[in-house]
C-alpha cells in the first residue's frame, strides 16, 4: 500500500507510515563533500561521538574545490583525509569525480534505499528507485552516529511525461519544463514520481539528469520506478541484492500531472533562477564568454558523447571558452576509449579535473563581470559560478556544445536537421 | 523558551542559501564569525553591519532554497540574528535552522517592514509587530521540530537523550 516513498519508508521503519507521518528509519547509505564535511565532523564532535555507527555505509568525496586551489581548502581536505581513515570510512579522493556520479557508478546506492548526503543534489538517485535526498551536516552527524534519521513522510506528486522527445531535445529539457512548470517552490516538502514513455526510453545516466534537479523546485526526491535499465545498471555494478519499489495501484497522490513532450523544443533557463524557462528560441543569439559541460547533473558519459558529436571536427568560436569536466575518473577513461575527449580538446575544449568544477564558483573558471555563461548545471543563481556580475544560462550539453561553436545561444534542432 | 524582541530586516521571495552565504566563501574557514561577515553579501552588501544582535532575518516565500550548506543558518546565527520569519521555507533550510537552535517561523510576512520591531513567542507561534501594534498567527512548528529546537539543536539533543528521542506518536 502506498507511494514508492511510503513503502520505501514503511519498510525501514517497521511500521505501515503515510504522509505527514513522522518517522525514525535506518539509513542504507550516506556521503559528505568538502563543502560539508568540515562542519559533519565538527558536528559530530559536539555530539561527543567518538566513532560511526556504520563507516562503510559513509563515503567522503573531495570535490567541490579539488584539486585544491588554496591553502584553507587543503586543509579541509586534510581534515577529511584523517577523519576518513580513522573512521574507516571510504573516502574518494581529488580526480575521482563528483559525489553524485560516484555513488551511483560505484553501486554505492540501491533501489529501494534510504540515503542521505550532505549535499542538495542528493536526490540524483532516485533515478534508480532510491528515496534519496539531501540534508544539512547536523543531520548527517546524527546520521553517522545513531544509523538513523527522522523524516516527516512526504506527499507525492505524480508525473507522467508521455510521447517521444524530439529530437534535439534531452532529459535537461524535460527538467527545466518542470521547473517552469512547478516553479522553485512548486513542490516544497514533497516528493516525486515520475514516470512515462519519455522516462521508460531513457538511459540512466539521462534520468539522473531529471533526478538531480528536482530540488529546484523544492522536492525532496524525485523517484523513478526499478525497469529493466535500472536494474541493469545497478546489477553491473556490485552483487548486492535488491528489490526495487513500485507504488500500489491505490497510492494516494495530491496531485497527477500527465503532459505529451513530444514536441517540447530545447529549454533554457535564464538568470538568476532555475524557474525562469524559455524555448531556446526566446534566447537565441545571446553572446557568450564561456560555456561549461559538466556537474552532477550533465557531466555523465552520455552527456560528452553528445557534445563531441555535435562538435567533431568543429572549432568553438572565437574568444569562447569551452571547459569541459567529466563528472568521474570513470566518465572520463570511457570518454578518451571512446574518443569525446578527443574530438572535444581538438575542437577547443579545456578538460579539468573530474570535479564540481566552477559549478559553485571554487575553481577552474570563474567568469569575469558582465560575461556570459551557458552552462550544463543545474542552478544559475547569481554569484553561483564565483561572480555576482556573471550571468548564468542553463541549458542541455547539446544546446551548450553547439553554442559554443556558434558563439551565441543557438536551437541545435538546426545542427540536426 | 522566552519572548524575542528584535528589529525586521526584510527580503523578499526566493532567497536562496548561496544569497545567504556564497559558495566561494564556504571553503574559507569553519570558523562562522568570521564567515559571518559575508552573510547577504551579495543581495545586500553591508548587512553584517546593519544587525544588531537578536534581529530577526523576515522573507517572503521559499526562503532558503537551494544548497543544503549548514554554513547558512550558522552564519546568521553566527551575525546576531535571532530568528528567521518568512511566508514558507525550503525544506532542506527550515531543518538545517532547527538542528542548529535557530528558530524559524512561518507565518504572513506582508504586514512587516524594513526595521519594524518585532516580538516573537515561538512556542505561542505569535509574533507581534509593536511598531504597526499587529498580532500574526503563526503556522506552529511540528512537535518533533519544538522538541529538538527546545533542547537546543540536534547535537545537545542527542546528548541529552542518547539518541534521538521524539515522540513518534506526534
Ligand atoms: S557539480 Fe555543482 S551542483 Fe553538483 S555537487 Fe558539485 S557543486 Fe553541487
Amino acid at each position: 500500500m502506498g507511494t514508492i516513498s511510503e513503502k520505501i519508508l514503511s519498510a525501514h521503519a517497521g511500521k505501515e507510515v503515510r504522509a505527514g507521518d513522522i518517522c525514525i528509519v535506518p539509513v542504507d547509505f550516506m556521503m559528505s563533500q568538502d563543502g560539508t564535511t568540515g562542519l559533519t565532523i565538527k558536528a559530530f564532535k559536539q555530539m561527543a561521538a567518538k566513532s560511526i555507527a556504520n563507516p562503510k555505509k559513509y563515503a567522503i568525496v573531495i570535490d567541490h574545490n579539488s584539486p585544491s586551489p588554496m591553502e584553507s581548502v587543503s586543509n579541509i581536505h586534510k581534515e577529511m583525509r584523517d577523519f576518513a581513515s580513522d573512521q574507516g570510512s571510504i573516502l574518494y579522493d581529488v580526480g575521482e569525480g563528483v559525489c553524485h556520479q560516484l555513488l551511483p557508478e560505484k553501486g554505492h546506492v540501491l533501489p529501494g534505499n534510504v540515503v542521505i548526503g550532505g549535499d542538495s543534489h542528493t536526490c540524483t538517485y532516485g533515478a534508480l528507485n532510491v528515496f534519496a535526498t539531501g540534508v544539512g551536516s547536523t543531520d548527517l552527524a546524527a546520521a553517522l552516529v545513531t544509523g538513523k534519521i527522522w523524516f516527516r513522510v512526504p506527499s507525492t506528486i505524480k508525473f507522467v511525461y508521455d510521447g517521444t522527445l524530439p529530437e534535439g531535445t534531452y532529459s535537461k529539457d524535460v527538467i527545466l519544463h518542470m521547473c517552469k512548470t512547478l516553479t522553485s517552490r512548486g513542490a516544497t516538502y514533497k516528493a516525486l514520481e515520475i514516470y512515462g514513455t519519455v522516462i521508460d526510453a531513457m538511459s540512466v545516466d539521462a534520468r539522473m539528469t531529471i533526478s538531480n534537479m528536482v530540488v529546484e523546485v523544492g522536492a525532496k526526491v524525485g523517484l523513478m520506478p526499478c525497469d529493466s535499465r535500472v536494474r541493469e545498471y545497478v546489477r553491473q555494478r556490485t552483487n548486492a541484492p535488491f528489490k526495487g519499489v513500485e507504488a500500489s495501484g491505490s497510492a494516494i497522490y495530491e496531485r497527477v500531472i500527465r503532459e505529451d513532450l513530444s514536441d517540447l523544443p530545447p529549454q533554457v533557463a535564464k538568470p538568476h533562477e532555475v524557474d525562469n524557462v524559455v524555448d531556446v528560441s526566446k534566447v537565441a543569439g545571446t553572446e557568450l564568454d564561456q560555456v561549461y559541460i559538466g556537474t552532477c547533473t550533465n557531466g555523465r558519459l552520455e552527456d560528452l558523447k553528445i557534445a563531441s558529436e555535435i562538435l567533431a571536427g568543429k572549432k568553438v568560436a572565437r574568444g569562447v571558452r569551452l571547459i569541459v569536466a567529466p563528472a568521474s575518473r570513470n566518465v572520463l577513461l570511457d570518454a578518451m576509449r571512446e574518443g569525446y575527449i578527443d574530438r572535444l580538446v581538438r575542437a577547443g575544449a579545456t578538460v579539468i579535473a573530474p570535479s564540481c568544477g566552477p559549478c559553485v564558483g571554487t575553481c577552474n573558471g570563474v567568469p569575469s563581470d558582465a560575461e556570459t555563461v551557458l552552462s550544463t548545471a543545474n542552478r544559475n543563481f547569481k554569484g553561483r559560478m564565483g561572480n555576482t556580475k556573471a550571468e548564468i544560462y542553463l541549458s542541455s550539453p547539446a544546446t551548450a556544445a553547439y553554442s559554443a561553436m556558434l558563439g551565441h545561444i543557438a536551437d541545435v534542432r538546426e545542427v540536426q536537421k | 523558551m522566552s519572548i524575542m524582541k528584535g528589529r525586521a530586516h526584510t527580503f523578499g521571495d526566493n532567497l536562496n542559501t548561496d544569497y545567504v552565504i556564497s559558495g566561494k566563501y564556504k571553503f574559507k574557514t569553519l570558523d562562522m564569525k568570521e564567515l559571518s561577515k559575508h552573510v547577504m553579501e551579495d543581495i545586500r552588501p553591508g548587512f553584517y553591519d546593519e544587525i544588531e544582535e537578536g534581529d530577526f532575518v523576515v522573507a517572503g516565500e521559499n526562503l532558503g532554497a537551494g544548497s543544503s550548506r549548514e554554513q547558512a543558518p550558522l552564519v546568521l546565527k553566527a551575525a546576531g540574528i535571532g530568528a528567521v520569519v518568512a511566508k514558507s521555507f525550503a525544506r532542506i533550510f527550515y531543518r538545517n535552522c532547527i538542528n542548529v537552535g535557530l528558530p524559524v517561523v512561518e507565518v504572513d510576512t506582508s504586514q512587516i517592514e524594513e526595521g519594524d520591531v518585532l516580538e516573537i513567542d515561538i512556542a505561542q507561534g505569535v509574533v507581534v509587530n509593536v511598531t504597526k501594534n499587529v498580532t500574526l498567527q503563526a503556522s506552529p512548528l511540528p512537535p518533533v521540530m519544538m522538541k529538538i529546537l527546545s533542547d537546543g539543536g540536534l547535537a545537545e539533543h542527542l546528548k541529552r537523550h542518547n539518541g534521538f528521542a521524539l515522540d513518534e506518536s506526534d
